[in-house]
């Protein structure tokens, strides 16, 4: 079953057209991997996902995207209700400086005005914590600093952070870009854990990663969608002579 | 390759010469900036503190003649007017440089606000001094510890929206991106996030302006006008340091000279005061996100 769909959307910068008309189901409890050569429009693919696309200045879109088949960009929609739905993690970790290790997983919750007492509080930023594998290395640290942490920690603790609002769908774009191959290696692991609870869209540039973490494929190439597939099709008989072209490293 | 070598040190000695040279040149000119400060202290510690006990905290300026006496009312007054330009103007100051920041403010309005506060940062606080009279004094009928304050956030109210502009621009848009992509509203971002982050800064910048603005005399003399006895009224005159100074220093009674010797002392050291804090709140570095 699709969890969301994209139903002829285009997006734009102004006057450019970054993503050209794509058509696509995302099904549910599976991971798909966004894949594509640099500036092909991925980061603009999962930020329509969301609607943090309209966030930056003369940036629109055009089609529909649909969540458990209703539109999100239908009139009436706030945005804010679909990015708790739609929870997402950036290239770069981004753990809030002036907040520790327990703030920061609880900041969504909180801004919300959504935490009722501290044991409840707890109980949250442990659970997160474990979901994102990080519980064991900072439990005797929850108050030191966010951004005291790793580089990965920091990545993890950023995934935990999204966790805590209990999305339906996570988005991470390229979660392991500036990780060392060990801490991807941890959140590669998360990920095909996590997709018993949650739908997840993982862009990459790392073909290995696309191949071992992801269910479904989406190849783009210049905004628009040349090939979608299970993983396994995608990388063992792709239809498309670009997406061949892609995976083999003859281009990109 | 004996004469290669020897081409070789006479171009190290003459980089080694330059380099010296050039060393010496920024030593002198950093001790030629530093001279005149310590000079002024210096000249000051010598005239004022001679000045200085605790009555001239605690009581009022005698008649000429009598000995003794102090600048107490001017203290407290100087302590009253800048607490109240300052809950004036950090509300109104952190606000407007919060909206020149929130993305897609470039548009007409967020320039006109820009260029405002440029331009009340360059009128001359004499004539913000006559402004406040004309807007304040005259209607009220009465010079007051209200219209010095206002004369003083006027000028405090722009170096506070700059500043707060600037250590807003600092914070990472990934930052406020994160806290929208988890459903945060966007007044809550900006206020919980954006603003915490760049605490630092703007109290910074408050400070800055808090001192710049504690040593003004000009836009009191029309305004606060100064005051011989004890009051912390709001609708009457009140007494400043910077006033009480220029007028005992304008006077031609040696002992009144004494005491705005201790006068300027005093304020000095509370502006000292405020720059030392802000000197440790910037210290301390924040660890900026990776
Ligand atoms: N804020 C922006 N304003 C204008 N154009 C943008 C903006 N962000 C991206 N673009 C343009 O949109 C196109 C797609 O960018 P996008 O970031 O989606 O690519 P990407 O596939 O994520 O690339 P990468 O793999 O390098 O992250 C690029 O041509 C880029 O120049
Ligand atoms: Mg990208």
């Amino acid at each position: 079953m699709a969890k969301l769909s994209l139903v002829h959307l285009s997006a734009y910068f102004g006057r450019v057209k970054t993503l050209k008309d794509i058509n696509l189901d995302i099904p549910e409890y599976n991971v798909t991997a966004v894949i594509g050569p640099s500036g092909c429009g991925k980061t603009t693919l999962v930020r329509c996902l969301n609607r943090m696309h309209e966030v930056v200045r003369d940036a629109r879109v055009e089609g529909e995207v649909l969540l458990d088949g209703e539109n999100i960009y239908a009139p009436g929609v706030d945005p804010v209700q679909i990015r708790r739905r739609v929870g997402m993690v950036f290239q770069k970790p981004t753990p809030f400086p002036t907040m520790s290790i327990e703030e920061n997983v609880i900041a969504g919750l909180k801004l919300n005005g959504s935490v009722r007492n501290s044991a409840q509080r707890a109980e949250i930023v442990e659970r997160c914590l474990r979901l994102a594998a990080l519980w064991d290395e900072v439990k005797d640290n929850l108050g030191k600093p966010g951004t005291s942490l790793s580089g990965g920690q920091q990545q993890r603790l950023c995934i935990a952070r999204a966790l805590a609002v209990e999305p339906e769908v996570l988005l991470m774009d390229e979660p392991c870009s500036s990780l060392d191959p060990a801490s991807t290696a941890r959140i590669e692991e998360l990920v095909l854990e996590l997709k018993s609870q949650y739908t997840i869209v993982i862009v990459t540039h790392n073909m290995q990663q696309a191949a071992r973490a992801s269910d479904y494929t989406a190849f783009l190439l210049n905004g628009v969608l040349i090939e979608f597939g299970e993983t396994k099709q995608i990388f063992t008989n792709p239809k498309r002579q670009e997406t061949e072209d892609y995976i083999t490293g003859r281009f990109g | 390759m004996s004469s290669a070598v020897g081409q070789l040190s006479l171009r190290y000695w003459w980089r080694k010469f330059k380099s010296a040279t050039m060393m010496g040149a920024t030593v002198a000119a950093t001790l030629l900036t530093l001279v005149p400060l310590f000079w002024v202290l210096g000249y000051l510690l010598k005239q004022g503190l001679s000045g200085i006990d605790l009555a001239f905290f605690t009581s009022l300026p005698r008649p000429v003649g009598e000995k003794g006496g102090g600048m107490g009312n001017a203290v407290l007054g100087t302590l009253e007017l800048v607490t109240l330009a300052t809950v004036m103007a950090v509300p109104l100051g952190v606000s407007a440089g919060l909206y020149l920041t929130e993305p897609g403010r470039n548009g007409l309005m967020a320039n006109a606000v820009r260029f405002a506060a440029d331009v009340l940062m360059g009128v001359p606080s004499i004539v913000i001094g006559i402004f406040v009279y004309a807007l304040v004094v005259r209607p009220m009928k009465t010079f007051s510890a209200l219209a010095g304050a206002i004369a003083l956030a006027t000028m405090m109210a722009p170096l506070v929206v700059r500043t707060t502009e600037e250590a807003i621009k600092l914070v990472p848009l990934e930052l406020r991106e994160s806290a929208l992509a988890l459903g945060v509203p966007r007044w809550k971002t900006s206020l919980f996030i954006v603003v915490r982050t760049a605490a630092r800064g703007i109290a910074t910048g408050i400070l800055l302006a808090l001192a710049r603005i504690a040593g003004e005399t000009a836009p009191l003399l029309f305004t606060a006008f100064g005051n011989q006895f004890w009051s912390t009224s709001l609708t009457r005159p009140i007494a400043a340091l910077t006033v009480q100074v220029y007028t005992y220093a304008i006077s031609p009674f040696p002992e009144w000279h004494r005491q705005a010797w201790a006068g300027a002392l005093v304020l000095t050291g509370m502006v000292l005061i405020v720059e030392l804090s802000v000197h440790m709140l910037t210290g301390k570095k924040v660890r900026a996100p990776r």
